[in-house]
């Protein structure tokens, strides 16, 4: 017909399928205002109409903390070395919650966004993405409360020494926010068919946390469980929270191996996640 | 003159299993995936009905859209128009990106955003102002474009006075205002709309209407905007595109599109029943309806000079009854034009044995405007006043203007606007 003034000058396309793998970093920077007014309405609407209002952030990880010393210190006798165990429960806790954070708040992106994404298009991954930037603060404030303690326990006379490597703890939690995003954007894919990973996310933290050294060092379960042992070592969750002790309290060890391999499997994590993350997007809407 | 084309739909199709997900889904998912390993095609791809949900189909996929192309030219205002359920909303649900075609593609040589439902994103906790911000940008704006229109968008929204105010206190009808401020001030250059315009009052209809046609007319933004209101459709739009059972039926201008889409409601001039599914109360039943010319042939098109005459057929099933019976007229814009009813009828003052009788209606020659018609048949008592049974749609009929002086147009050849159009005298 017309085709004379039809060259290939089309701005998009719109086709069945996605190409392989495209992380349109582009539309993403083009939509990075609604990423941060994500972040914004994250967080200042948690806590709206509450009383203790942000104070919830800090409630949370104390009690947690509390019960644990308790249970897993007094009772259970885990000998934490030097360090109070009140400390050294607080920072493996501070430390995990972002994980468990960024890992729940992603990983039903899909099914409790679905009214907003079946009414307009927006690069999808801004939701996830603003989960864990959100969360940042979130643990940011929780941080805070763990540098009080700190503070609280070396006047205390508390034999606590800093580790020259916490310039490196940024890196460390950033490792930790992309491997709980990949994970969460993988789960959230699968939750939009299969409901069952939904209820399997909320128990399964839950596990993860006794096999991730949260409230023991890993050194100990080396000792007590040899068999079980393996378990831990290959969680790379539990290379993050070793080492986020090691650089804030300067217990336990630091394994370089282990790092490579936290890294590894969390680049792996996050590409796998992207690509099937990408792949649901286009038409998650009729299942959902 | 060179076609602009900015938007382009190339063989859309989409489908869309029924029922429920569940196990079969598993199933079915695996047996998709062995056949894509070993390199055949999608089996669940072949089979599917057509689209129409009043029949029990075979399969339980279902093609909501079928092979569907068209083109809009830059500076365009598109209408879709069609029946619930022809796949309108899916249309624009691939349109707007939030899901994918099945196979085909569309092609674009300009930024779509998509009002599909105002308040999508409204925070309830948030107050109007910041939702401002967030719904901006939720449709696709950058922080400084929606605070360089910030004080626009709340002038036209009406909501200063509550603009600081969480939006979980306002009334639905300022949520709507608010959020179609906010859209109203996109500016991408294809703006797709979905029956945005059947909330609010009627003076925000008209000012979001007439926001519409600005951005169109001046902005020379294309927009593809589907509706049930044919008044709105007709206002803004200057294509059309008719859709039925997922497939576009007809594709042209505005006018014949929307009489394509009425026609296509009843374009029955001669309607009979069988007993099992006539129109009845208890002690009347409606058997045949017919519209006939003058040498009382039975036509769908009648002249405007000529007199229309409904024949309406009834039995009556019970002896004692007093009743009479009336019709209602609608125009293709289902404006009701008119009514009435038998009021000095026999039946209302002796009831007649069971048996069939013939009532007929005239309408006068040179009264209507032209254009598609749908009249209603009613059974009513009086004292008290009750209606037996009104049933829309029993026949319909177009009305087909003249030039020349027997009619109210004379030799005038351009568009007439009335819904009536009667040969007045001038002294």
């Amino acid at each position: 017909m017309n085709d004379n003034n039809t060259p290939n000058d089309w701005l998009f396309e719109i086709t069945p399928k996605n190409k392989f793998f495209s992380l349109n970093l582009k539309e993403v920077w083009q939509y990075r205002d609604l990423l941060l007014l994500f972040v914004k309405r994250d967080v200042i609407t948690v806590y709206k109409q509450t009383v203790l209002g942000p104070l919830w952030y800090l409630i949370q990880p104390l009690f947690t903390s509390v019960t644990f010393t308790i249970i897993f210190n007094n009772v259970a006798g885990i000998d934490t070395g030097t360090v109070p165990p009140f400390l050294f429960n607080l920072a493996g806790i501070t430390v995990w919650n972002y994980f468990t954070a960024c890992l729940t708040g992603t990983s039903d992106t899909f099914k409790a966004n679905a009214a907003i994404f079946g009414k307009v298009y927006f690069p999808r991954i801004i939701t996830p993405l603003s989960v864990v930037i959100s969360n940042l603060v979130k643990f940011g404030i929780q941080f805070l409360i763990f540098i009080g303690f700190y503070i609280f326990y070396y006047f205390q006379g508390a034999n606590l020494g800093l580790n020259g490597l916490i310039l490196f703890f940024p890196v460390l939690i950033i490792i930790m926010g992309i491997l709980g995003l990949g994970l969460g954007m993988l789960i959230s894919a699968m939750v939009t068919k299969y409901r069952d990973f939904s209820h399997l996310i909320s128990f399964g933290i839950q596990l993860l946390m006794y096999l991730s050294a949260v409230m023991y060092p890993m050194s100990l379960i080396k000792d007590k469980l040899p068999g079980y042992g393996w378990l831990v070592e290959y969680n790379p969750l539990a290379y993050i929270i070793e080492t986020a002790r090691y650089m804030l309290l300067n217990v336990g060890e630091v394994s370089v191996l282990g790092l490579l391999y936290t890294l590894a499997v969390t680049i792996a994590v996050f590409f796998i996640g992207l690509l099937v993350f990408n792949k649901t997007e286009k038409s998650f809407i009729d299942t959902v | 003159m060179k076609k602009d084309i900015i938007l382009k739909a190339e063989n859309i199709s989409k489908q869309y299993r029924l029922g429920q997900v569940g196990t079969g889904t598993l199933s079915h998912d695996i047996n998709r995936w062995w056949h894509k390993i070993r390199g055949k095609e999608n089996p669940y791809l072949k089979i599917g009905d057509v689209n129409d949900r009043s029949i029990k189909g075979t399969s339980d996929y279902v093609w909501a859209l079928q092979d569907i192309n068209f083109e809009v030219e830059r500076g365009e205002v598109l209408g879709i128009i069609g029946k619930n359920g022809a796949g309108k909303s899916t249309l624009l649900k691939i349109l707007s990106k939030v899901t994918a075609p099945t196979t085909g593609r569309i092609k674009s040589r300009g930024r779509i955003a998509s009002l599909l439902e105002v308040g999508t994103g409204f925070n309830g906790e948030m107050t109007g102002r910041e939702n401002i911000f967030l719904n901006g940008a939720i449709l696709g704006m950058t922080k400084k474009e929606i605070s360089s229109k910030l004080d626009e968008i709340i002038e036209f929204s009406g909501c200063e006075r509550y603009i600081d105010t969480p939006v979980k206190r306002y009334s639905s009808g300022m949520t709507v205002r608010l959020a179609f401020a906010v859209a109203a001030f996109l500016e991408p250059e294809i703006l797709v709309i979905d029956e945005v315009l059947a909330v609010g009052d009627a003076e925000f209809q008209k000012k979001a209407i007439g926001k519409m046609q600005d951005i169109s007319r001046e902005g020379g933004r294309t927009v593809l905007f589907v509706s049930h209101n044919m008044a709105a459709v007709k206002s803004l739009c200057t294509k059309g595109v008719v859709m039925e059972n997922g497939k576009v039926t007809y594709q042209g201008s505005i006018d014949n599109a929307i009489e394509e889409y009425l026609s296509g409601k009843n374009n029955n001039s001669f309607r009979t029943w069988s007993k099992e599914n006539a129109p009845c109360c208890d002690f009347l039943r409606l058997l045949e309806v017919k519209v006939v010319k003058l040498n009382n042939e039975i036509a769908l098109n009648h002249a405007i000079t000529d007199e229309i005459e409904i024949e309406f057929t009834y039995e009556i099933l019970k002896e004692n009854q007093l009743f009479t019976h009336g019709f209602n007229l609608f125009n293709s814009h289902d404006i009701h034009i008119l009514s009435s009813h038998d009021k000095d009828s026999q039946t209302l003052v002796d009831s007649l044995p069971i048996g069939i009788y013939s009532k007929a209606i005239t309408i006068p020659g040179n009264f209507l405007a032209e254009g598609g018609y749908s009249c209603s048949f009613a059974v009513m008592r009086y004292n008290p006043f009750h209606v037996e049974f009104h049933e829309l749609d029993v026949v319909g009929f177009n009305v087909i203007d003249e030039i020349g002086s027997k009619t109210a147009r004379g030799n005038y050849s351009g568009g007439f606007p009335g819904i009536v159009r009667p040969l007045l005298n001038w002294k």
